[in-house]
């Protein structure tokens, strides 16, 4: 670790202006990732803003029907809202599948969102990653790359994004609220948060610097069954091999892109009424492999159609007819 | 005594177990500390004066020299004390040809400018505080000139040789056996690398009083240790004192030790100050050892109705550049199954890896994980439920040498498992159960681990309290060995558990090998057993000559110990008033154990049958356990809690092995790909489901002298070949390149058109 200032933000707009005003400042809200990434000199900022404990931490019900969630919102919190429960059941499911007790009761929405990939040539110092080193190369192109991106990837990385929660939000069709170094607050599709990753992967969002996200918000959930599938090597605190979020018609996919990934091909299908098995075809269209990532095509090929037809048979019981 | 038969022939207290000490599920003796974080731990040991840090660099190549060297910004940096490298650092012992588990030699650090493995440390910065040697360590230069470099195992099996002094066993014939057998099985499984991933890291406090230096590390061996560093350093064996009274699991990584102990010693007497250094998570898995990768085949011969006629089991594996270690997969089916014509061996690839050695269970974990699988395979192939596959082919004695066993209870083992598990309820046939999306299956597979007895010591001493001190220089790895010691010394002296106090992990207590190999209780309690003996005889012969006591006049042979009180018939008195009088600074007696000189007249081992029910979702190839039950004979159980706690760790480890845990090598770099605990996956409690183990009731009189046996590597030995079986049983597929990912699975499923 190397060696660096902090403060504690007084509120969110002297936090937006302390991260653009100091060099190499970065806000810090659970910590979760950061800090390992920190003790691991993968980032190494000399300022940390703290926004963890901004009063940004509330669950309201918004006027169109839906949730604004805020953003040090923690993952545990949000998971068990009852709102959340019963209304958007395949977020709290991408929530509670992601990480350990421990993590999710400190991680927040903001955080989450910003996570950055869990590649491990990323992780490892020693290796090139313009992920981390931007031209130095990229480790896991010819590497052990068992469980890197099969959508968007770049010749200059072919990193994931590991959240849960995003996956699921992506599907429900949330958007990010942030706040500015100008001032003012914007708000935009979540979809559009992440970027792929081109020729610059040191770059994973479409944020400016500086900007803080302040919430989340949900629309009023769509029509049809919700699910949320993680496949992973093991039961729990475990990164996805794959994951597939559904809600009503909207699908995204978790572990294969440089983003959370919507599957607008295969909703398109869907939505001209293709069955599940072709609507995922036509999504995996798109896919290529990378040498070792291979079997996630197939994987995903096999899980989505499985989820599809699970959401709507749940959706069938709790309603009587198919959605 | 030279003769088991002279154990199994002498009652002892252990035996007669008459306060019910022995077998009872007595709580850790150092549970509350641990639990509520007061048990130091080798790093958070309190030195006499305020200690400096160590933050060590790892090499970034896995094979070739260090080129250039600038260190002039890290010495500037705030607070750092030193900076060394192979070019500085003080003249230690020279490195052996060869070196091994219990000849002590030097483990010379930062030894020159050559580089063997990827993460092999080559510099370490001292500092005031851990965070100044941090930022430090970020500013030393070091450029490196690789060498070409072989480390992918697969691509260097034609380098395979004969390790040094071994040759191949075979009885019978068995090329012939194999080729007229009308049943045969002929596979291949590979076992990946695997890193012991113990809780805690290696670490060392170290301090010096002028030539005296004292270390607070953690591992498993003391002795072993302690003569090593002293050779490192060029001192006499008796300046340097190890401690390690806490260690966070060992697993067979911690029987040598590493750099952290070396330069925190050295730099200690450099600087004159306290000195401690600990591995990170990440340098834990290069910079020590690891259990090497396997690819064994396996062939079976058998006749229509299920006997074996013929069994080999070849082995290749591979170990580092200057290392010799084999991990011997197919030792342990010498002792399992008859057959009359048998071949058993292993090669040896020399690779640019880290350090090969010893994880929990060597041989056995991964020997296990193809043979076990093998007799499932033939079982299906015979039309036999495995099981009875395995008891049809039960030795009456060993089946390599011929010898008796000393006690076998492995068809026992299988029949109540089976019973307890409902084994009657397996279908035969893959594939026919369900629930929900997943489908289910059951497995078995045996289980068997050597038994193994080295020479120790220890010492008893009563107070004028009457509390029993045991002092021994064994470890505790996690294992009960504290708790085992305090209750054969309730036991053999008659005192309550609660007036027993052990000290152990001090080089200054009297030698016991450590923690490996399972033989920690058997060995460090055996010797405890005769030091708690010799103690009693000295309290008899003072009783019966003391005019004081009413014990004055004996017969001393007659006399009782007893809650506290020492008696012959109805005249007694308080242990603590005998010692009061007698000797009120205490009574100390001491005891030792060595293997009987015809202990290898007799076969024996521990043994053991997995059952095991897996689910399996054959759309994504996802392997859940659901419920576990191991059987096992391991002669007397000492501690029913901690064996039992012992046996299900060595099962859940076998699951890690069968699904999740290995890693692999990056073949440009030389490195590991999982270098930490979100990427080597260890089973979490979700992984688990139901897991219970029994332990049958058992006396190997010929083991020791308490006839007890060890636990702590049985468990892992065939449980993972358990859940392959079960596996197959639920989908009929088998992989047999473990670890059994989803991946693999779903190849394997979809090779078959599903
Ligand atoms: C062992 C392990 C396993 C894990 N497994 C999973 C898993 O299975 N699934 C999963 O989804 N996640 C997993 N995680 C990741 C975990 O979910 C994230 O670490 C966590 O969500 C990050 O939230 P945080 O508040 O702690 O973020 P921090 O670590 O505080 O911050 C992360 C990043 O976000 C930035 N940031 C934080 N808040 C804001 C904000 N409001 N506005 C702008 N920038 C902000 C920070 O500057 C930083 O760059 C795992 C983590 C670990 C350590
Ligand atoms: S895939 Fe991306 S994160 Fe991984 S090594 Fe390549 S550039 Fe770095």
């Amino acid at each position: 670790m190397r060696p660096f200032t902090y403060e504690r933000a007084a509120d969110a707009a002297s936090a937006v202006k302390a991260a653009t005003e100091t060099p190499n400042a970065r806000f810090v809200a659970g910590g979760t990732n950061l800090l390992d990434l920190m003790k691991l000199e993968i980032e190494t900022p000399t300022h940390l803003i703290d926004v963890g404990r901004l009063p940004m931490a509330g669950i309201e019900e918004t006027a169109e029907g839906g949730l604004r969630i805020g953003a040090m919102a923690t993952n545990s919190h949000v998971a068990a809202d009852a709102r959340v429960r019963s209304r958007y059941p395949v977020l709290t499911q991408a929530i509670v599948s992601g990480g350990s007790g421990q993590l999710r009761n400190k991680a927040t929405t903001g955080g989450n969102l910003l996570q950055r990939t869990r590649c491990a040539y990323f992780y490892d110092t020693a290796k090139p990653c313009n992920k981390r080193a931007p031209g130095s190369g990229c480790g896991a192109l010819e590497g052990l790359n068992r469980n890197s991106a099969i959508f968007g990837a770049s010749h200059a990385c072919i990193a994931t994004h590991p959240s849960d929660m995003a996956v699921a939000m992506v599907a429900l069709g949330a958007s990010v609220e942030v706040l500015s170094p100008s001032g003012g607050a914007r708000s935009f599709p979540l979809m559009e948060l992440h970027r792929l990753p081109a020729e610059r992967p040191d770059v994973d969002t479409h944020l400016v610097p500086g900007e803080l996200i302040t919430a989340v918000v949900l629309p009023p959930p769509p029509k049809g069954g919700q699910i949320y599938r993680k496949v992973r090597d093991r039961a729990s605190y475990s990164a996805g091999l794959a994951s597939v979020a559904i809600a009503g018609g909207q699908v995204a996919l978790g572990a294969v892109a440089h983003k959370p990934w919507r599957a607008a091909e295969a909703e398109a299908a869907l939505g001209a009424g293709a069955s599940p098995a072709e609507a995922i075809a036509a999504e995996l269209a798109n896919a290529s492999e990378n040498g070792r990532n291979g079997f996630k095509i197939n994987l995903v090929r096999r899980l989505v159609p499985a989820a599809i037809e699970e959401a709507r048979s749940n959706w069938a019981e709790k309603n009587g007819s198919v959605a | 005594m030279s003769s088991v038969l002279d154990w199994e022939a002498t009652p002892n207290p252990v035996k007669e177990n008459r306060a019910g000490n022995i077998g009872k599920a007595v709580d850790r003796y150092e549970g509350p500390l641990k639990v509520t974080g007061t048990a130091p731990y080798a790093y958070e040991v309190e030195p006499p004066s305020p200690p400096d840090y160590g933050v060590m660099l790892s090499a970034p190549i896995a094979k070739g020299r260090i080129t250039a060297i600038d260190t002039k910004a890290a010495e500037a940096s705030p607070g750092v004390q030193l900076v060394w490298t192979y070019k500085n650092a003080p003249k230690q012992g020279p490195r052996p040809e060869r070196y091994d588990f219990f000849t002590p030699s030097p483990r010379p650090a930062l030894e020159s400018d050559q580089v063997y493995y990827f993460g092999q440390q080559v510099a370490v910065v001292v500092a005031d505080t851990l965070e100044n040697a941090q930022a430090g360590a970020a500013l030393v230069e070091l450029s490196f000139e690789a060498a070409p470099q072989s480390v992918i195992f697969s691509d260097h099996y034609d380098e395979a040789d004969q390790p040094p002094g071994e040759s191949d066993i075979e009885i019978g014939d068995f090329e012939t056996g194999f080729a007229e057998a009308p049943v045969q099985i002929d596979d291949i499984w590979r076992t990946p690398l695997q890193n012991h991933c113990q809780m805690e890291p290696c670490a060392t406090t170290a301090w010096w009083d002028g030539d005296q230096l004292t270390v607070h590390t953690s591992v498993q061996m003391v002795r072993f240790a302690q003569n090593s560093l002293a050779e490192t350093l060029m001192v006499p064996h008796k300046n340097v004192r190890l401690l390690t009274r806490y260690v966070g699991g060992g697993f067979g990584g911690k029987g040598s030790f590493y750099e952290d102990l070396v330069l925190a010693s050295l730099a200690a007497r450099e600087l004159g100050r306290p000195v401690k250094i600990a591995f990170s998570r990440q340098q834990m898995m290069h910079g020590t050892v690891h259990r090497p990768a396997t690819e064994q085949r396996v062939r079976l011969g058998a006749t229509e109705d299920g006997h074996l006629t013929a069994m080999s089991i070849m082995t290749t594996t591979h170990c580092d550049r200057r290392g010799n270690f084999t991990e011997h997969a197919s030792n342990f089916a010498r002792n399992l199954y008859a057959a009359p014509n048998r071949l058993t061996g292993h090669r040896l690839v020399r690779l640019d890896l880290p350090v090969a050695s010893a994880m929990r269970a060597p041989g056995e974990a991964s020997g296990t994980l193809s043979l076990e699988v093998a007799m499932d395979e033939l079982a299906e192939k015979l039309g036999m439920d495995p099981m009875e596959l395995r008891i049809l082919n039960e030795p009456p004695t060993d089946p390599e040498t011929g010898k008796p066993f000393s006690i076998r209870q492995l068809v026992r083992c299988m029949r109540e498992g089976a019973q307890q598990f409902g084994w009657d309820r397996r279908n035969p046939k893959p594939g026919q159960v369900r629930d929900g999306r997943w489908h289910m299956g059951l497995g078995m597979a045996a289980a068997i681990r050597g038994n193994f007895l080295l020479p120790a010591k220890a010492s008893f001493t009563v107070d004028a309290d009457g509390v029993i001190t045991v002092k021994q220089g064994m470890t505790d790895i996690g294992t009960g060995t504290y708790t085992v010691l305090a209750q054969i010394a309730a036991e053999t002296l008659g005192v309550p558990l609660g007036d027993v106090r052990v000290e152990i992990g001090d080089s200054e207590l009297p030698p016991a090998p450590g923690s490996g190999g399972q033989f920690g209780a058997a060995t460090a309690g055996s010797a405890a057993l005769d030091a708690g003996m010799n103690l009693r005889k000295a309290i008899a012969e003072i009783a019966v000559n003391d005019q004081a006591s009413p014990l004055y006049g004996g017969p001393s042979e007659d006399i009782t110990f007893q809650d506290g009180v020492i008696a012959i018939s109805n005249r007694s008195e308080r242990l603590s008033e005998l010692i009061r009088r007698n000797r009120p600074e205490g009574l100390t007696a001491d005891g030792e154990v060595r293997p009987a000189a015809d202990a290898a007249k007799w076969s024996s081992h521990t043994y053991g049958a997995h059952f095991v029910e897996v689910a399996v979702d054959t759309v994504t190839g996802e392997v859940r356990t659901r419920r576990m039950l191991g059987v096992f004979a391991a002669g007397r159980i000492l501690n029913w809690k901690t064996a039992r706690s012992q046996l299900t760790g060595g099962m859940i480890w076998g699951v890690g092995s069968a699904l999740t845990e290995g890693n692999v090598v990056d073949a440009r770099y030389g490195s590991l790909i999982n270098q930490d605990l979100a990427g080597y996956l260890v089973p979490v409690q979700a992984d688990i489901g139901e897991l219970d183990a029994i332990m049958l009731d058992e006396v190997d009189d010929k083991a020791n002298p308490m006839g007890i046996k060890g636990v702590g590597e049985l468990g892992i030995s065939g449980a993972g070949a358990a859940v392959a079986n079960a596996i197959y049983n639920a989908c009929g597929v088998r992989v047999r390149d473990y670890p059994i990912t989803p991946d693999k699975v779903l190849a394997a499923l979809e090779a078959q058109g599903r």
